[in-house]
């Protein structure tokens, strides 16, 4: 089975994202080899759905981007791998949160991710995982000079192998 | 979701799936089907040899086109959807 791509995209939206190519500067392929056994790799999560512990954390700002439609919040959240469900919030203008709220696994698979930690079939899970809010303006400028430097050192930090990057 | 532009945008591993936006992992308590997505996922980044591999999965969204495609958008439009709308309304 080939997806399509575009199957739940509104069809006016498809020139939006159709037969753009790479970002400017970035035809080259980048790629780094996966040395080590899966079962000996600590694997992270990244889920671009706008997850936020509604606690302790600010929700990523919607507002500004309801006065500045072109405008997406770049900034990043840590959610940790035991956070439980009734904890997580959703700040993301572009999508239902209803599934998502009723389980964030669909979008952050930590405690799934856990499971195949004590399974066996990774060698583990670091301790925290990554949310951002999907939708950026066009430049990524926040992205790109500020969180996804501030991503990699954590992911350093945390010694992670591997990335599992989910679009919401 | 968008496996063609994660393609054209050069990401290095993908793996395509054909469900709805905010499900890239499936169905709201269908952990079977999260499982599936999961270990795709682990097994195309351990296991591509190459840049740009893509897998997609063989997994149908179990819910009526019409009824998932309205499932997923936001009650309201998104500020950026209301001003394309205008815009393409006065054109």
């Amino acid at each position: 089975m080939i997806v399509d791509s575009y199957r739940f995209l509104p069809r006016s939206f498809r020139p939006l994202y159709e037969g753009n190519g790479p970002f400017r500067g970035e035809d080259a392929p980048v790629w780094a080899p996966f040395e080590k056994r899966l079962q000996a790799s600590r694997i992270a999560l990244l889920s671009s759905a706008g997850l936020y512990l509604k606690a302790s954390q600010q929700s990523f700002d919607l507002t500004r981007e309801q006065d500045n439609p072109e405008w997406g919040d770049p900034s990043w959240r840590s959610i940790p791998s035991n956070t439980a469900t009734s904890e997580i919030g959703v700040a993301h203008l572009h999508i239902n949160d209803e599934d998502i709220l009723a389980d964030p696994e669909i979008t952050l698979p930590a405690r799934l991710l856990e499971q195949l930690a004590a399974e066996g079939v990774v060698g583990g899970a670091t301790d925290e995982h990554l949310s951002v809010m999907g939708y950026q303006d066009r430049s990524l400028e926040g992205w790109r000079l500020q969180t996804m430097p501030q991503l990699v050192a954590t992911l350093r930090d945390r010694e992670a192998d591997g990335l599992v990057l989910a679009p919401a | 979701m968008m496996p063609a532009v994660a393609e054209e945008r050069r990401a290095p591993r993908i793996v395509g799936v054909e469900f709805p936006f905010g499900h890239p992992f499936g169905m709201p308590g269908d952990k079977a089907m999260q499982r599936r997505v999961l270990e795709l996922a682990l097994r195309v980044l351990a296991g591509a040899a190459k840049f740009g591999t893509r897998v997609d999965l063989d997994v149908e969204w179990p819910v009526p086109i019409r009824d998932a495609y309205k499932a997923w958008q936001p009650n309201e439009a998104s500020p950026i959807v209301k001003k394309l709308l205008a815009t393409w309304g006065r054109a």
